[in-house]
């Protein structure tokens, strides 16, 4: 810092800070037109009254209390699946010894590029036969394996020093017993990194779920959201970003609330 | 006793490895089966035509349109969002007023529903009195049909792919910096090195596994998202928007021509391989992990 | 007891077999709507009304424009949870013909006096409704595409504000006097504007060229006629909008722009459809008009909006409960009702002469702007791959708004595609 002359030192800051702005300013609409009447969404007079109407019609337009509750009950789904199924895979692989080890994590690690989004039509297709189109299952079905949960849990346990392990396995702990008591709380780091993206990945995920629903009780808020503001009079552009802030406060508040935390957890989970 | 292990961890994978198989490594080979048959139609059963659908496709322009299109979203969402990130890390990585402000800026594109926001750079991008054509005017500078411009339209999908990605790859390069030993830094100051030296020096190097690691989320969201092309032009103007996979979604779902979508679909897929291929067997090599 | 409670049920189910049959009948009915707006509610209520007179129980799902909820409804029924009716566009039949999922009207079954109700829809509305001989669908959500004018704008420009433009010439010389510039020559108001974004500049163009007198395809849905020269003559019209007139701009214009645009005072003049009369009364802060469409010679337009069609998965009985449900939505008294909430045309002619209709009409003139030049509208673009084709169209004519094709090319490239994906449905 000391070698930075002040006036290159002044122009990062804003240049940050002109950056900052940027990315916010689609937020910053969305906050100006939601609580200004629709007269004002396109014109910015300092004088505007600011009014709550457009949250109210916006809740009355659309059941967003059911999607608010489809999309907490898939996130919630896909996160426990996820920590469930991966844990014990990725034990496997970072900790056993068996033939074909390496070729099996190869095969999951296929996923990481073949995501499931791509996937549209075949999984369709296997929904179908399932009889599980139009449910919160079948949305979250192609996600419950997580190569990538799998990949970053394996790479967690394997920091995991391997006296501790040794030692629970003296005092007789069984193999699940000495996943559960000591690589588990060791990766809670990882485990929240990675649940922050799970939960934010499918709380905006869009494509499947639009295929895979049709109806008002399993729709999730982005799909909602879309059928919500294709009109066919025309783009009322206050009453959808009165939708798009009250869809995404939960995330917005959370991150607020728990900002540092995040950062640091990504730093100990060695995502980096 | 190594019989023993072996059954365990069987069971162990067992779970996981059942949903990985049956949603992601069977539908892409039920894809490709797919693909070298006719769309059932009514009362015309699937018929087996070997690759005549990869050859129809040879012919159609809107997938050489899309795969051009592609591309060029790719080359330029891909090092953008990536270069953002990591200035946007460095930035709120040193003492700055209103450091946790200014991070809360740069990541919230990442918890808004890219559905939502597209909407939100629609007005942005209307013609005369859309937010961009506002501020223009300020400077006296001309109108644009923004969205309805062909010349215009892929670039303005662009911008709103890296302003949605920037920020989450931030998060990244954020952690990889500071668990970089501050001595380093220390250290390079009583050696007089320059700070570009020492970025390119020192710095970068050490972020090598964050950056291959950010480039292949990149790489993949390059060919993944295409959720604000439904939202803001549906592929157009004259398809100068189309993406593969709003292809594939456009040709499966609004066309039903399941077999040509599947041919898509396997098209992206070996897309995807060979950028894969490229990234960890050439870039990979370049990286030293810790 | 129980033998007391059987002969009651079996009485009254001979007394009154309709109803009894139709109790616990419930049906799934896709709405191409967006959430939001008045028309939710409108059909919420007709459903409940149903409901309390049949003991049917109608749940609509509203899935967004028409374009959304055709691939909702199609991917649902091939998922085997689809709907048992729905309203998609009137142009779908032969597509959705073609994919074995209808249920034509004669299948369902109609009697005598089923049949008559069919006769007493305007014959411009059941345009897309025949095929083969058969009924496939009833005429519900219906417009055409009309002119939305800005009256203070017209005055200013030193037009006569009520008068509205009735030949192309005359529409091209108004929108070009129509564009406002500022000091620096920047446009602030342009003349005309029309919708040419996916899903809809198929609709634009229909129109257009019914100006031009040339009807776009046989009423098999198997030929179009993209290269005839009248055909031309339309493309050549349009485009002479943002390059020789300068009044609208180059490249698209979406159809969910032109509202804000026309409310903005953006756009003096918009095509739009009926269906958004209501949206626009209520939110324009200038004075307006409602016009028919120009016409090369005089005035011509197209009919648009959506269907009820019946789909073959339904048991007879809800198909029947479907049929009833439709002629419901449909009696005279209804479909004024609609018309009047919503700015549709009721597709009837007697609806016109309900009452409340005559009331309604002698208080909002602009209401009946729409009906008066039914007898001039043609159908819309409806042949068989239907969602391709208009995909081709759209993307020609927006590469020919754009600069980047004429119209002659445009139009032979349209022409070529459509015969492509129309060849394997050309029967001998």
């Amino acid at each position: 810092m000391t070698r930075t002359q002040l006036p290159t030192r002044v122009l990062e800051i804003l240049g940050a800070w002109v950056l900052g702005i940027i990315w916010v300013l689609p937020l910053l609409y969305a906050v100006w037109t939601a609580f200004h009447p629709a007269a004002y969404a396109t014109s910015f007079t300092p004088d505007a009254p600011l009014t709550l109407a457009n949250f109210a019609r916006a809740w009355e337009a659309a059941p967003f209390a059911r999607y608010f509750l489809n999309t907490t009950i898939l996130v919630t789904l896909i996160l426990v699946a996820q920590f469930v199924l991966c844990t014990p895979a990725a034990f496997a692989f970072a900790r056993m010894e068996f033939p074909g080890r390496d070729t099996v994590f190869a095969i999951v690690l296929l996923q990481l590029m073949v995501m499931p989004d791509v996937l549209l039509v075949g999984n369709y297709r296997s929904m179908a036969s399932l009889g599980l189109v139009d449910t919160i299952l079948a949305i979250a079905l192609p996600y419950l394996g997580s190569a990538f949960g799998i990949f970053l849990l394996r790479q967690t346990f394997r920091m995991v020093p391997q006296e501790l392990d040794d030692a629970a396995r003296l005092e007789g702990s069984s193999l699940m017993g000495r996943l559960w008591r000591v690589y588990v709380p060791l990766a809670k780091p990882t485990y929240i990194a990675y649940g922050l993206v799970s939960v934010s990945y499918h709380w905006n995920n869009f494509l499947w779920p639009l295929v895979i629903t049709n109806s008002v009780t399993t729709r999730p808020l982005t799909v909602g959201l879309s059928v919500f503001a294709s009109t066919d009079q025309g783009i009322d552009w206050s009453i959808i970003t009165a939708a798009t802030l009250m869809t995404s406060a939960p995330l917005l508040l959370a991150f607020l609330l728990f900002q540092r935390q995040f950062v640091q957890s990504f730093m100990r989970a060695g995502i980096r | 006793m190594i019989r023993r292990e072996t059954w365990q961890a069987w069971a162990l994978l067992l779970p996981a490895l059942l949903l990985l198989v049956a949603f992601t490594h069977w539908p892409a080979v039920a894809t490709l089966i797919d693909s070298l048959y006719t769309t059932p139609r009514g009362s015309r059963p699937p018929r087996f035509i070997g690759l005549e659908n990869f050859a129809s496709l040879l012919d159609d322009r809107v997938f050489w349109t899309a795969l051009r299109n592609n591309f060029i979203y790719a080359a330029a969402t891909i090092p953008a969002s990536v270069i953002l990130a990591l200035l946007m890390a460095l930035a709120v990585n040193t003492a700055l007023p209103g450091r946790p402000l200014l991070r809360m800026a740069y990541f919230t594109p990442t918890m808004l529903p890219m559905i939502a926001v597209a909407n939100i750079w629609l007005f942005f991008f209307t013609p005369d009195y859309g937010l961009f054509d506002q501020v223009a005017g300020l400077f006296g500078l001309g109108r644009h049909n923004w969205l309805g411009d062909s010349a215009t339209a892929l670039p303005a999908m662009i911008v709103v792919a890296v302003w949605k990605e920037a920020g989450f790859f931030m998060i990244f390069y954020l952690a990889a910096l500071q668990a970089m030993p501050p001595d380093l830094r220390e250290a390079a100051d009583l050696e007089g090195s320059s700070r570009w030296n020492f970025f390119r020096r020192v710095t970068l190097p050490l972020l090598m596994p964050t950056t291959l690691f950010v480039l292949v989320n990149a790489v993949i969201n390059a060919f993944r998202l295409v959720d604000h092309v439904v939202v803001m032009t549906r592929g157009g103007p004259d398809n100068a928007t189309t993406l593969l996979l709003y292809y594939i979604y456009e040709t499966g779902f609004r066309f039903w021509d399941t077999a040509m979508a599947a041919t898509l679909t396997v098209v992206l897929l070996v897309l995807l391989a060979a950028l894969a291929w490229l990234q960890f067997g050439v870039l990979g090599r370049r990286v030293h992990y810790r | 007891m129980i033998r007391r409670r059987t002969l009651l049920a079996a009485g009254s189910a001979l007394a009154m077999p309709a109803i009894a049959r139709a109790q616990g009948v419930k049906l799934s009915f896709y709405y191409p709507i967006a959430v939001g707006g008045p028309i939710p509610a409108v059909i919420d209520g007709y459903c409940k009304d149903f409901k309390a007179q049949s003991g049917v129980e109608v749940t609509p799902v509203y899935a967004g424009n028409y374009g959304e909820t055709l691939t909702k409804a199609v991917t649902a029924l091939r998922g085997g949870s689809g709907p048992q009716l729905a309203v998609l566009l009137a142009a779908e039949m032969h597509s959705l013909q073609d994919m074995d999922i209808l249920a034509s009207l004669d299948d369902v079954g109609l009697d005598a006096a089923g049949k008559a109700w069919m006769e007493g829809f305007y014959p411009a509305f059941l345009a897309n409704s025949r095929a083969d001989g058969k009924l496939w669908s009833v005429p519900f959500q219906r417009s055409t595409a009309i002119m939305y004018y800005n009256k203070t704008a017209f005055t200013e420009a030193g037009l006569d504000p009520e008068k509205f433009p009735t030949t192309w010439a005359e529409l091209q010389a108004a929108a070009t006097k129509l564009v406002k510039r500022d000091g620096a020559g920047k446009v602030t108001r342009w003349g005309v504007k029309f919708a040419s974004d996916i899903g809809n500049a198929q609709w634009t163009f229909g129109a257009m060229a019914n100006q031009a007198g040339q009807v776009l395809m046989n009423e098999a849905g198997t030929e179009t006629y993209f290269t005839a020269p009248k055909t031309i003559d339309a493309m050549a019209y349009w485009r002479s909008f943002p390059f020789d007139g300068k009044s609208t701009p180059e490249g698209i214009s979406a159809w969910g722009q032109l509202t804000p645009d026309f409310l903005e005072g953006n756009a003096a003049i918009i095509q739009h459809t009926t269906g958004n009369l209501t949206n626009i009364r209520t939110n324009a802060k200038f004075p307006f008009g409602v016009a028919g469409l120009p016409g090369r010679d005089g005035p011509r337009t197209v009919v648009g909006g959506g269907n009820i069609y019946f789909f073959k998965s339904a048991s007879p009985a809800e198909r029947k409960a479907a049929l009833d449900f439709a002629r419901f939505l449909t009696v005279p008294e209804r479909a004024a009702d609609w018309s009047m909430k919503t700015g549709y045309i009721a597709t009837r002619p007697d609806a016109y002469e309900t009452p409340a209709m005559k009331e309604f009409i002698a208080k909002f003139p602009d209401a009946n702007v729409a009906r008066t030049f039914l007898p001039v509208a043609t159908g819309e673009l409806s042949t068989f791959e239907n969602q391709r084709v208009y995909a081709a169209l759209t993307n020609n004519v927006q590469a020919c708004l754009a600069g980047t094709k004429t119209p002659q090319q445009a139009m032979a490239d349209t022409q070529a595609e459509a015969e492509r994906l129309l060849k394997p449905f050309k029967k001998g």
